[in-house]
């Protein structure tokens, strides 16, 4: 970015010279500092997996949550800025709860996902607004089966098998190219995502984090719901351990 | 109306032909299709609350399969007398409170209590905007071990009891409960108490029939029977005679 500083990134309804807007760039900037967010399409629902990082000892064990549900049959996880990512669903919400007064049946995914992903853009047509630091990885379960999908700060939003952001979206990618997605449960999803996350962080340089997990599949009856306390326990053990044995591989 | 005021149905070379008609709307004020009553009693093990399945437009029994006994969330069923499509209004808005609250994720439930306060405030504030919804809602269930079992009136009224029941059950249905309910009755008793209430409704209320639906409230869960038919037995002699203590003219 060697333009910065030159006046084109004092407003989001400003081009730089090169065809860039520089305040989307730095909203995409606020996400890749923020811990790693991971969500994968099994064969029988989605998977979202968060590596939330804990600001101080103090907090209280499950608070500043990023993973949101947005109606029964759609969840959130937000990577980036934790305040922008709650904006946006609660916009997810209402237009969840309006689809649904309005039609009198759940609002589809992907409806759900270009209506977010038009409001977030909205942000970016405005020189008074700035654009959100977060992106919303978007996961629901509807007639057309789970679907996972991921809004950025530039309004743009894709379908995805797998997805990644936050500091260490590239090991993750890398790491989700490996699976066999169409093959695998959520069970076993769960167990590859916390796999992820444990191996993309980085304990010598990174504050210390907690493993947030969601799930849509079958076995939580098609809805939005944490993974369950004893199924995370164990992905988390599973995770260390495969850990350790890397580092001892090294 | 009086005067020239205008008003709905007059001549098309009125000058206030296609002019709404002044005041306040009335139609919303009146039932059309309506429920007759609900019964529910505290028992051994938790609630029991019955109520037929006609829906009668006036007088006229219009619909015999119009379920009026719903759940709502976990703990707790809402069982309806009165208009049909305020109840089905009425469903919808405790179908979002309890989409909220599912949302929160706080691993908590709204109880039987915190629903009948909810509906209190919904039933008053509609009759204050002179437009109730016309029903008289059973709500009960069972939450931490507490049963519950209240009413809420078109009005507002609200109340808990041991037994309780709407409309014409209040006068038929409660003083067999006072005389017959007690507080360590079996499933099988309580059962048998509803039905023979609601065999007594059905001969004594001309919007009873005796296709009735029984729901099982207790802490494992709720269980809302398939609609049956009620035993009747048309031999007593008062039955015979209808007109035998009411001399008239012909």
């Amino acid at each position: 970015m060697s333009s910065i500083g030159t006046g084109y990134d004092l407003s989001v309804t400003t081009f730089s010279p090169d065809g860039r807007v520089f305040q989307i760039e730095y909203a995409t900037k606020a996400i890749d500092n923020s811990g790693t967010v991971v969500g994968i399409k099994c064969k029988d629902g989605v998977v979202m997996g968060v590596e939330k990082l804990i600001a101080s000892k103090m907090l209280l064990e499950g608070s500043n949550r990023r993973i949101h549900s947005v109606d029964r049959h759609a969840g959130m996880a937000i990577a980036g800025l934790a305040a922008d990512g709650r904006q946006i669903v609660a916009r997810a919400r209402a237009e969840a709860a309006n689809y649904l007064t309005f039609y009198g049946e759940q609002i589809p995914t992907e409806e759900l996902c270009n209506r977010v992903a038009y409001y977030v853009h909205l942000c970016t047509l405005y020189w008074w607004l700035r654009p959100y630091g977060s992106a919303a990885i978007l996961a629901g379960y509807d007639r057309d089966g789970p679907q996972l999908y991921m809004i950025e700060p530039s309004g743009v939003a894709y379908r995805y098998f797998g997805a990644a952001v936050g500091k260490g979206r590239q090991a993750a990618k890398t790491e989700i190219e490996k699976l066999k997605l169409d093959q695998m449960t959520c069970r076993e999803g769960v167990i590859a995502v916390a796999k992820i996350i444990y191996s993309v962080h980085d304990e010598a340089k990174d504050k210390a984090f907690e493993l947030e997990m969601s799930w849509i599949c079958d076995e939580s009856n098609r809805e939005h719901q944490r993974v369950p306390a004893d199924l995370l326990a164990e992905a988390k053990a599973i995770a260390k351990a495969a850990q350790e044995e890397d580092m001892d591989a090294d | 109306m009086t005067g020239k005021q205008p008003y709905v149905g007059q001549a098309l070379d009125s000058p206030h032909a296609f002019t709404l008609a002044p005041g306040p709307t009335k139609h919303t004020q009146y039932p059309y299709v309506t429920g007759t009553s609900v019964l529910g009693i505290k028992y051994k093990d938790g609630v029991l609350i019955a109520a037929d399945t006609a829906g009668s437009y006036g007088s006229t029994v219009r619909y015999k399969s119009v379920e009026r006994l719903k759940t709502c969330g976990k703990h707790c069923l809402i069982g309806a007398s009165g208009e049909i499509s305020d109840f089905q209004q009425i469903l919808s808005y405790v179908d979002k409170l309890i989409l909220n609250d599912y949302m929160w994720d706080d691993g908590n439930n709204l109880s039987p209590r915190d629903i009948h306060n909810y509906l209190t405030r919904i039933m008053y504030n509609k009759r204050n905007s002179f437009d109730p919804l016309w029903n008289t809602l059973v709500i009960g269930g069972v939450k931490n071990g507490e049963k519950y079992l209240g009413v809420v009136t078109m009005i507002g009224v609200h109340y808990e009891d041991n037994h309780v029941a709407s409309g014409f059950g209040n006068h038929l249905a409660r003083p067999i409960f006072r005389d017959e309910w007690h507080e360590n009755m079996t499933l099988e008793e309580g059962i048998q108490l509803l039905e023979k209430a609601l065999t007594v409704l059905f001969y004594r209320d001309r919007s009873a029939i005796n296709k009735v639906q029984v729901a099982n409230i207790t802490a494992e869960g709720i269980n809302i029977s398939e609609p049956y038919a009620l035993k009747t037995n048309w031999d007593y002699k008062a039955f015979k005679n209808p007109t035998a203590g009411a001399v008239g003219s012909w």
